[in-house]
């Protein structure tokens, strides 16, 4: 079988499996007991088992075999959880994830046996279990045997005639040995209905909700098409009795009768098959990595049904870049929606107004269009953190210090370019916050804290940015220390210093130059790479500040645009350009006599409602014409960046206006403010002021 | 046949420059331009270009000559240093012709590292009786780093 068309499903739904292994491990290792926990990670484990079978990836199929037979064990209650077997297993999951990001870069698994492991897993089996599990196959034996027949045999139990498959036989004799009964179907549907592939599709859904149907007669796809008379069989590995099936099967309107009984096999054959099972686990990967296979061609409904969750079936995967392609061309649509608005309010057209109420209902549209597009391009944010609880616990370990992580807002929607790009600089300040960050448990119980540390990782929205602060409450940094090195170092002067605030200080961190030296661990263990988590947040149009409290534990907050394209701006004009002022920034616009003007420092600031708040002439700034009567009021929009205000000083305003964000290219190089350009209605340029920048 | 090659000719401040036509996408008359603030001062600022912001830049301000007020000759021609790179405009007082040189007929420049302005020529080119300065668009466009 050619399976390279479906490496690529292979490896997304490996790394899901992965990573419900690596949650689930965690939680399982707090909670021994926990036994959903545990058959998840049994189901995830045979699923992954199946795919790299199916595949014919061996070394992984073999490795997840033999994690699958320790999982096997503690569900049946033979072992305990123990740290020691969590590490194990960890190492193997680790393993797993080399073979697979060796399938990802070369298509193959690479030659890795990780024997080491496998002799690990191993060796736990035994030393746990001591005896061999050949009980349990004689108890397995008994229960195919002992259902009672129905030995009757009726015309009606069609599905006796059914033939059975090798795979789906073996699946049964698995299904017998779990405890599972097989219960065989015939389904009649009344003559008059008209929808006999919908109503099909009923009954198996209803079937479905007390087990897993394995085989379809008609297959699936003939049933939706209809092409069957009235009757149809099915096998269902369930856990209820055949009479249980049969009412809730009745109670779907239009079924006129439903028969069902056991199905065993000839005791010989379940002999066989058993014994092909015990001797070779690896064949039990069969009928699973058949199934797989089936799902993954999608021809066969009902596997594929099993295969996904429910809300997996309202999905589609879609190319990134196809998304892109979708929202530029809303992009272009917004641009052509504001011509149409600019041409509307210059021309007598204005008065017409059906023109008016058509051109507003257009601009809601494209509003709603746009929001629409830029959701689809949302992932909740959960996709990047969930790894983190895993690095924790390692970095725990390996530094010998005991630390929580508590994460809350994992569902927080974030673009899937962001969400790309996030993982790294996250998990940057997660290792400083639990190397640097937090105390060593000693240090902590001298100074009155609980002996764990603790860091948090918190995502939620405000307004139109996601913020995200990871927190410790660890020693927090001294900044008296910073500003000892940066005097040392040379990057600022005695006076400077002396005048510096707080945040000032901290900011120092976040210099490129303060990143690389060795000095970084004497200061305060923190600033190693900060630039570079700053600089990454930066590209993708965030901001980070950092706040700490000396033995308290210090925050870092990060905060990221919800969309990167399209915003809402305030159209200005200074001197006689016009300039967009991103929207999200602004707090309020004030009327500012002049006279109210104080300088401070050499600074010019206002007295905002008991705020002082410093003011920056944007014409100046920009070397914009002043205009010829200077006026007795200024026009000042209050800007806010995480804590802090200024003002900007703009002559007229415009109005608001939805614009979307052009690069002006590499070849000019400008001042920082300017962000982008955009096209106004009439087929202006504007430019983009960020003037957070300038807070 | 000898190799030929074929230059758009610009004018500026009277004399003839030769630009390759490969470079050459488009030449669209003047329009208004946004001032970008701060910038280096060659360029003049941005266009709207069919819904693409080009940048665009004086050819007299980079070629070290004065300045002159647009005319109704003004042309801006739009350029790629590389193929598929981003475009730029070259404002030019005016465009006439294209000629076809060949590859004899263009004497390269003695190169001269002191020179920066000699850099952005790629040689003379010999038309007639008319001597053409032909324009190296990539130097013009891609600034060397300091």
């Amino acid at each position: 079988m050619d399976v390279s068309q479906y490496l690529e499903i292979f490896i997304e739904e490996t790394k899901e499996h992965l990573q419900s292994l690596n949650q689930h491990l965690l939680i399982l290792e707090r909670e021994p007991e926990n036994e959903n926990t545990i058959n998840e990670i049994f189901r995830a484990a045979h699923s992954l088992k199946g795919m790299a079978g199916t595949m014919g990836y061996k070394r992984m199929q073999r490795l997840t075999h033999d994690m699958e037979n320790v999982f096997s064990e503690i569900r049946n209650g033979k072992m305990k959880a123990s740290s020691s077997l969590v590490d194990v297993l960890f190492k193997g999951l680790d393993a797993l994830e080399n073979y697979l990001s060796n399938i990802q870069s070369e298509a193959n698994e690479g030659e890795d046996d990780n024997e080491e492991i496998i002799n690990a897993l191993n060796n736990i089996l035994n030393e746990g279990l001591g005896q061999a599990p050949t009980p349990k196959a004689a108890e397995t034996a008994k229960e195919v045997i002992t259902p009672t027949a129905q030995a009757v045999v009726d015309d009606k139990l069609k599905y006796l005639n059914v033939k059975i498959e090798e795979h789906e036989k073996k699946a049964m004799v698995k299904a017998g040995m779990l405890g599972l009964n097989v219960i065989g179907v015939t389904v009649y549907i009344h003559e008059y209905c008209v929808l006999k592939g919908a109503r099909a599709f009923m009954v198996n859904r209803t079937l479905e909700e007390f087990g897993e149907i394995i085989k379809l007669n008609p297959s699936a796809q003939d049933l939706e098409d209809e092409k069957y008379d009235y009757d149809y069989s099915a096998f269902i590995i369930t856990k209820e009795s055949p009479e249980k099936l049969i009412k809730v099967a009745s109670n779907v309107s239009e079924v006129k009768e439903v028969v069902a009984g056991f199905i065993q096999l000839p005791s010989a054959e379940v002999e066989s098959y058993t014994a092909i099972l015990k001797q070779d686990e690896a064949a039990s990967a069969q009928p699973q990595s058949a199934k797989e296979a089936n799902s993954l061609k999608a021809g066969n409904a009902p596997a594929a049904k099993q295969a996904a969750k429910p809300v997996a079936n309202r999905s589609v995967r879609v190319d990134i870049d196809k998304l892109d392609v979708l929202m530029n061309l809303v992009s272009e649509l917004i641009i052509a929606k504001n011509g149409l608005i600019s041409i509307s309010s210059e021309k007598e057209i204005m008065t017409d107004n059906n023109f008016h109420e058509q051109i507003e209902y257009l601009e809601r549209v494209t509003t709603n269009l746009h929001e629409s597009v830029m959701k689809t391009r949302m992932v909740p944010i959960e996709s990047v953190v969930n790894r983190f609880p895993r690095m924790i616990r390692d970095l725990s370990k390996k530094l010998e210090k005991e630390m929580e992580l508590y994460m809350t807002g994992e569902e927080t929607e974030l673009d899937r370019t962001v969400i790309d790009e996030i993982g790294d600089p996250l998990m940057h300040l997660l290792r400083n916050a639990a190397d640097h960050g937090l105390e060593s448990n000693a240090d902590r119980e001298k100074a009155g804290k609980n002996s764990t540390g603790s860091i948090y990782l918190d995502a939620y929205q405000d307004g139109n940015n996601v913020v995200i602060e990871v927190r410790d409450d660890g020693a927090g940094i001294n900044t008296e220390k910073i500003k000892r090195k940066a005097i040392e170092k040379g990057s600022i002067t005695e006076e400077q210093a002396q005048r510096m605030t707080e945040k000032d200080i901290i900011d120092i961190l976040f210099q490129p130059s303060f990143s690389t030296a060795e000095q970084i661990t004497d200061v305060s263990g923190r600033g190693v790479g900060l630039d570079v988590v700053k600089t990454k947040i930066e590209a993708l149009g965030g901001e980070i500040e950092a706040k700490t409290k000396l033995g308290e534990g210090s925050n870092f907050i990060i905060r990221l645009p919800l969309t990167l394209a399209i915003i809402q701006s305030l159209m200005v004009i200074i001197g006689d350009e016009k300039y967009a002022l991103p929207l999200g920034s602004i707090q309020t616009i004030e009327d500012i006599p002049v006279t109210d003007i104080k300088t401070i420092q050499g600074k010019e600031v206002i007295n905002l409602r008991g705020t002082v708040v410093p003011i920056i002439r944007l014409g100046n700034l920009l070397h914009c014409k002043n205009r010829e009567v200077a006026p007795e009021e200024l026009l000042v929009v209050i800007v806010k960046k995480g804590e802090r205000l200024a003002g900007m000083v703009v002559d007229e305003l415009i109005g608001q206006q939805e614009i979307v964000i052009k690069s002006i290219g590499k070849y000019i190089k400008s001042h920082k403010i300017i962000s982008g350009a955009t096209i106004l209605g009439n087929g202006e340029v504007a430019l983009i002021l960020d003037v957070n920048s300038l807070v | 046949m000898a190799e030929t090659k074929q230059f758009i000719i610009a004018y500026l401040n009277k004399g003839q420059f030769g630009i390759d036509i490969k470079y050459i996408d488009n030449i669209i008359v003047m329009q208004s331009i946004t001032r970008i603030p701060k910038s280096q001062s060659f360029f003049k600022g941005v266009i709207n270009l069919r819904g693409e912001i080009v940048p665009v830049l004086s050819l007299r301000n980079k070629l070290g000559m004065d300045e002159a007020a647009h005319t109704s000759k003004s042309r801006i021609i739009i350029v790629r240093p590389e193929s598929g790179a981003a475009p730029v405009g070259l404002i030019v007082d005016e465009v006439r012709e294209v000629v076809t040189l060949e590859q004899d007929s263009i004497e390269k420049m003695t190169y001269d590292d002191k020179d920066e302005k000699a850099n952005y020529s790629i040689g003379i080119g010999k038309y007639g009786n008319e001597l053409i300065n032909l324009l190296s668009v990539p130097s013009i466009i891609i600034e060397k780093e300091q």
